[in-house]
């Protein structure tokens, strides 16, 4: 399980660290997204995988860490999420700006003149 | 607060609160101003007076307020004799500059903002003086930097005023962090940053390795700001203030913070060779520079500023002698030189002021048209020579005694009297060019103006000091001698080293030095005079210039090595700066797991589940084929990240994270939106037309691709590793127990994750929110001035086919086509929206002990708006339906933070949580807790938010659509699909 997990992370920042070293705006905003994928996984795995251990507690009383998932990491990325769509959103309308005065789409405002 | 401790403390807020006043009063309010500082100034300076059978009595007032107790941080005044005698300089000789600065400024100033700065400045130094903790002194001494400037800069249209006050700025509080740093350290040695427990450790102090550190440092600060060698040449450059600045900063305030800082910290610090030779020095050599500058200075003020220079140097070598009665001798001297320097300054400004010009060489037999101020000038200017029965003489005498003794037997030690007498004769020199070259001789012949009597109130202060001069001079025993011995009882102790204060005290080898002086000074005078009248600065030496070498200095600093390093080290280009910040990752991600392994000791916690593999393989694709087809077809793109999104969305359902689930799959719909709505303005895909220079270019393309693929492959290849190295041991303990463990108890609800977010880290989601509703009020901000590209603003293809589709059938209308094909759509979207509403309030509501919360039912509620949008096209439903998404976010921001304020009506601290449960007929017992109010503001917030940025996304359709170029659009037709 932690395997298939691992590998499904890297894969994200992989793809999202290309997206992002590539030239247009428009892959730059979806490598962004995916790499928040992957950072949020990241963070779950880091308080490790628990299956069927929603953080609910079932009854009123002292809960017991060890029967649930830890809910940490779980409210950390909660609001990363969507705190990751505010900046999506933003990047968003950066690029439609930048791309409205300088009438390109490359991350540096201008095409390269090579 | 005893009366005494509030006298205390209103000496010190007194400046600063008439210094708010007076910028009130209006530009042109000349007499108004004036006399509001000036009565501020009289008020301080009552107060300094009333303070004094105190501070006599040997007794040491006190005021202190604990600031941060726990860093040995306070607001702590003190006032002894020493620091009295500073206080009643600054505001005496404050009040009389006030008075002069009335008739002395120009009523085309703005005087206002003069006497704010100028009763600002006394503040900041009769808080130096007063600073019972020396961190505090460090903070009103970088004040008092700061205030100069603004004065020396009065005249800002000036560029001279300009670089005078910058180039003050620079050395004086440059010197002012030294001055921190080593504070910081004598706070360090001593455990306290308490100026009296300073005071009473110097042995502890002396014998410590750090002392000669912070010995250093604290004489860069007071040698920075008493202008001593060799950072003197601001000084000069500071006389383009106007003069009343000049004849207040350089005589008895600013200039003198330095050897104030000195003598206060000496019974701490001196008594040790590196004093000797450090202080001793540096004060030896700019006596001597600064009288020999001063001697070829043609600029009547800049004479005056260069013999500051000396005087400061001598008072300063008298520290640095290094006994009880240098002490005495330079606690003299400061009062001393304070009276006649001030008067001399107010005496060239009234020159400069009747006559136009400060020029000496155009000036000449001024005696005859002033002889008022010409007596008090030469009086004042005989007192800085050291004649008899002044002052001056008094305690240049003290000074040429203490030469005599010997203190370490060196060669420069026997040679001290030998030196300080030639010195003093280039002194005498520069007191009769002063006196003779301007007051005597023929009448002048092209002065600007005729020159007559100032009106007798501008010269009253410099006649008051005058006087001064003359009473003290004459029977010190029965005048100043009380006040020094109160201030020296301060500085030295119960036991005072014998010194006679008299006018007289019979033919002394001091005596004859001052003799021997006075005859010198003629000669020089004599024998320079004609090399005077033609030339400026001394022979030689007039190239090197302090200010010259500074400013190269400034500018190869902080223009040409920054320019340097950009162009080395600096790019504006993304792709390069994102691919260092990766690569700095990568190398601070490996170097732990090079230098001590990874380490395997566990093994998977999970059994394998072939249908999560399945569900991540799905996963995978969708990431590497978004990548690929981001370039070529970004809607098959999107499509793809959103399968990626959905699998971690199914991910967390799978690993027990059914809250973070809601939101990503909400998430997710809403940036979906987002970005398809943006897609309209992006251009077509960049291709190169055939024949180009392909071959130069691919080359290096394939290269830049290749190590790019390099990098991303390191980077998931590291996160894999590093995520399944983490998985696979048992968890650390954390603060995550205490989470679950009180979650109920302590916070009233079930769901962990949200009895974290709205209860004990509220917070944080305080701070978030606040975030979320920052971007969007920045996305409405930069879309509000956005135009579309040319290019994006016609109508979509498939649009203008549709419509010229009903055009050319003759019987449709423009538009029908589109409105069919979205009608069943439409109207679904339409009859969802009351149930997607009930759905976010249901989230909401059951989000304290059930998956759901804030979060996901503001984003949920969004998405029940933007289907409207979508549905009915924008114009229709702003006109149906108003949301003012800006007051969603108030309302939601002001709602968290007044639930976390009502906690301190309370007496709890903010954003305590307080719950119960209530029993409601009908209902039932429901939980109630003022976290879920706060997880209403969440809710309203992340609203009015995502609302807004989606709608300033939308709407820019409508822009474009009233675009002049756009063919087959008219008003009718604005609707939006």
């Amino acid at each position: 399980m932690e395997i298939v997990l691992a590998i499904g992370i890297g894969v994200l920042v992989s793809s999202g660290v290309w997206l992002i070293l590539r030239p247009r705006t428009f892959q730059v905003v979806i490598g962004l997204s995916l790499l928040s994928y992957a950072v949020n996984l990241f963070i779950i795995a880091m308080g490790r995988l628990k299956a069927e251990a929603a953080p609910i507690l079932s009854a009123g009383g002292v809960g017991d860490p060890g029967r649930y998932a830890d809910p940490l990491p779980q409210a950390l990325v909660l609001t990363a999420i969507v705190i990751s769509f505010a900046t999506t959103a933003l990047l968003l309308v950066v690029l439609i700006a930048s791309r409205g005065l300088t009438g390109t789409d490359h991350v540096d405002g201008r095409e390269l003149d090579r | 607060m005893t009366s005494l401790e509030l006298l205390l403390f209103a000496l010190i807020a007194l400046p600063f609160l008439g210094s708010c006043l007076a910028v009130l009063f209006r530009v042109d309010a000349r007499d108004g101003a004036a006399y509001f500082a000036g009565l501020i100034a009289l008020t301080a300076l009552a107060l300094t007076i009333a303070t004094y059978p105190h501070v006599t009595s040997g007794e040491v007032l006190q005021y202190r307020y604990d600031w941060v107790p726990e860093l040995g941080l306070h607001f702590s005044l003190r006032m002894d004799g020493f620091a009295w005698i500073f206080a009643a300089l600054i505001t005496g000789i404050g009040f009389l500059v006030v008075l002069y600065a009335r008739y002395y400024m120009s009523s085309s100033d703005p005087v206002p903002r003069f006497f704010a700065f100028l009763l600002a400045f006394m503040g900041a130094m009769l808080g130096i003086v007063l600073s019972g903790n020396v961190i505090q002194l460090v903070f009103f001494w970088e004040l008092t930097s700061l205030f100069s400037f603004l004065l020396i800069g009065y005249w800002y249209q000036s560029a001279q005023a300009r670089d005078g006050a910058r180039m003050a700025l620079t050395i004086t509080s440059a010197g002012g962090l030294c001055l921190f740093a080593g504070v910081l350290i004598l706070g360090h040695i001593v455990g306290s940053y308490d100026l009296d427990r300073i005071l009473s450790s110097g042995a502890v102090i002396r014998s410590h390795p750090l002392y000669v550190p912070a010995l250093v440092l604290i004489l860069a600060g007071a040698f920075t700001k008493s202008a001593q060698f060799p950072f003197h040449f601001w000084l000069p450059q500071a006389m383009a203030a106007p003069t009343p600045v000049s004849a207040y900063l350089h005589s008895a305030t600013m200039v003198k913070a330095g050897v104030f800082l000195l003598v206060r910290l000496w019974p701490a610090m001196g008594g040790t060779n590196e004093w000797l030779w450090l202080v001793g020095s540096a004060g030896l050599i700019t006596f001597v520079l600064g009288a020999f500058f001063a001697v070829f200075q043609q600029d009547l003020k800049g004479l005056l500023a260069y013999s500051t220079i000396s005087h400061l140097g001598l008072i300063t070598l008298l520290t640095g002698l290094d006994t009880p009665l240098g002490q005495v001798a330079a606690i003299f001297h400061i009062m001393n030189h304070a009276t006649f320097k001030a008067s001399l300054f107010m005496a060239a400004g009234i020159i400069d002021h009747e006559t136009g010009t400060r020029d000496i060489r155009r000036l000449s037999g001024l005696r005859r048209f002033m002889p008022v101020t010409a007596a008090l000038a030469m009086v004042a200017a005989a007192a800085m020579a050291g004649v008899p029965l002044l002052n001056g003489f008094l305690s240049k005498e003290m000074f040429f005694a203490e030469t005599i003794e010997i203190h370490d037997n060196s060669l420069i030690d026997q040679a001290l009297p030998y030196i300080v007498t030639i010195a003093s004769m280039f002194t005498v020199a520069y007191s009769l060019r002063f006196i003779l070259d301007v007051f005597f001789g023929p009448a002048p012949t092209s002065l600007p103006r005729v020159p007559h009597e100032p009106p007798f109130l501008m010269r009253l202060p410099s006649g008051l000091l005058v006087l001064a001069c003359l009473i003290v001079g004459i029977v010190p025993a029965i005048t100043i001698a009380p006040l020094l011995t109160t201030a020296l009882h301060a500085v030295l102790g119960p036991v005072l080293p014998a010194y006679n204060l008299a006018a007289w005290h019979g033919f002394t080898p001091e005596l004859l030095m001052s003799s021997v002086a006075i005859a010198g000074g003629a000669a020089i005078y004599v024998m320079l005079r004609s090399y005077l009248s033609v030339n400026e600065g001394p022979p030689l030496l007039r190239h090197i210039k302090g200010q010259r070498i500074f400013e190269r200095i400034l500018i190869t600093l902080s223009w040409r090595l920054a320019r340097w390093l950009e162009r080395k080290l600096g790019t504006l280009r993304l792709q390069p700066q994102l691919q260092i910040l990766i690569c700095v990752a990568l190398v601070v991600g490996l170097a732990p797991i090079y230098m001590r392994g990874i380490g395997h000791d566990g093994s998977p916690r999970m059994t394998f589940d072939v249908v999560f593999a399945i569900i991540w393989a799905v996963g995978i694709s969708c990431a590497l084929a978004a990548a690929y087809q981001a370039k070529f077809h970004r809607l098959a793109a999107l499509i793809l990240v959103g399968g990626a999104g959905l699998v971690t969305c199914i991910s967390f359902v799978w690993l027990s994270a059914p809250d973070l689930a809601l939101t990503q799959l909400v998430v997710e719909t809403v940036t979906t939106v987002l970005l398809v709505l943006g897609l309209r303005w992006l251009p077509k895909r960049f291709e190169k037309e055939k024949g180009e220079s392909v071959d130069a270019t691919a080359g290096t393309l394939r290269w830049y691709r290749l190590r790019d693929l390099f990098v991303a492959a390191a980077a998931g290849g590291g996160m894999a590793a590093l995520a399944y190295a983490v998985m696979t041991r048992p968890p650390p303990d954390s603060i995550s127990s205490f989470f679950v463990e009180n979650a109920y108890t302590k916070g009233g609800g079930t769901n962990i994750v949200n009895v974290i977010l709205v209860d004990f880290r509220a917070f944080d989601t305080l701070g978030e929110i606040t975030v979320l509703g920052i971007v969007g009020l920045t996305v409405f901000a930069l879309l509000r001035r956005f135009r579309p590209a040319a290019d994006s603003i016609p109508m979509p293809e498939q649009q203008r086919a549709q419509d010229l589709f009903d055009h050319e059938s003759g019987t449709r209308q423009r538009g029908a086509t589109v409105k069919s094909a979205m009608a069943i759509p439409a109207l679904m979207m339409a009859a969802l929206f009351p149930l997607i509403i009930m759905t976010a309030l249901y989230l909401l509501l059951r989000g304290h002990d059930l998956p759901g919360g804030g979060f996901v039912a503001g984003v949920t509620m969004a998405a029940a708006f933007i289907l409207q949008y979508m549905a009915r096209g924008t114009i229709w439903v702003e006109s149906h339906l108003r949301v003012l998404p800006i007051r969603w976010m108030g309302a939601g921001l002001l709602a968290a933070a007044g639930v976390g304020a009502a906690a301190l009506l309370f007496g709890r601290p903010f954003l305590t949580s307080w719950f119960s449960y209530v029993d409601i007929p009908w209902i039932g017992r429901v939980p109630a807790a003022s976290a879920m109010l706060f997880d209403l503001g969440v809710f309203a917030l992340v609203v009015g938010a995502t609302v807004l940025m989606l709608i300033a996304i939308a709407h820019q359709s409508m822009r474009s659509h009233r675009a002049p170029r756009a063919p087959l659009t008219n008003e009718s037709n604005i609707e939006m699909r």
